[in-house]
């Protein structure tokens, strides 16, 4: 029970380096978004479930449960208000990046607008 | 689950975190440094979770979820203060 709950604990504790090397290496402020909020998200829940896994006598799983469900709750919801926030700023894509829908769905409002 | 792999875990996690903070110092917008930020939080949450159980010390759970509760709500008004100004 102890090595399944570590192996599981490992697990989300490389998706959390992961997430921060990501943050370092990408391009693109929404690249960084990427990596930096799925990754995170996926392994601190990793994280979290692996280590009530292994300490299941402590009697604390109930904490972590609320824990865990905050973090899917809140996580895309900052992610997205931040995602937002930088394309208003007027912060660029990358070079390579195809194809932008924020950005046509606002040339059409405009349009419409006219 | 013993001391010692709760130490490994603990250095990949803050290793990630000094990676994070590097991008925080470096980064070129102020939306990088506001998405490294938000990056270091959700790890520091787990990071508590992990301490309170290496040292038996269970008020370290309250600490991460009210932690991760400031740091939703400071960077939604963060957010929002990129966008619009105050």
């Amino acid at each position: 029970m102890e090595i399944f709950g570590a192996v599981i604990t490992l697990i989300g504790s490389i998706f959390l380096l992961l997430g921060g090397l990501g943050i370092l290496r990408m391009p693109d402020v929404y690249n960084r978004m990427q990596t930096g909020t799925k990754a995170t998200t996926l392994g601190s829940i990793l994280f979290l479930i692996g280590i009530s896994i292994g300490h299941y006598e402590c009697g604390c799983l109930g904490k972590i449960a609320i824990i865990i469900l905050f973090i899917i709750f809140t996580n895309p919801i900052s992610s997205n208000t931040l995602a937002r926030a930088a394309h208003f700023a007027g912060i660029k894509l990358t070079s390579r990046s195809v194809k932008d829908d924020l950005k046509e769905d606002d040339l059409e409002n405009k349009g419409e607008e006219k | 689950m013993s001391v010692t792999l709760s130490i490994i875990f603990l250095f990949i996690i803050v290793l990630g975190i000094f990676l994070s903070l590097i991008r925080m110092l470096l980064g070129p917008t102020p939306s990088d440094r506001a998405v490294a930020v938000d990056t270091i939080t959700t790890t520091i949450v787990a990071l508590f979770v992990l301490l309170a159980l290496i040292f038996d010390r269970y008020i370290y759970l309250d600490i991460s979820l009210v932690y991760s509760l400031l740091a939703f709500v400071g960077l939604v008004a963060i957010a929002r203060f990129m966008e619009k100004g105050i």
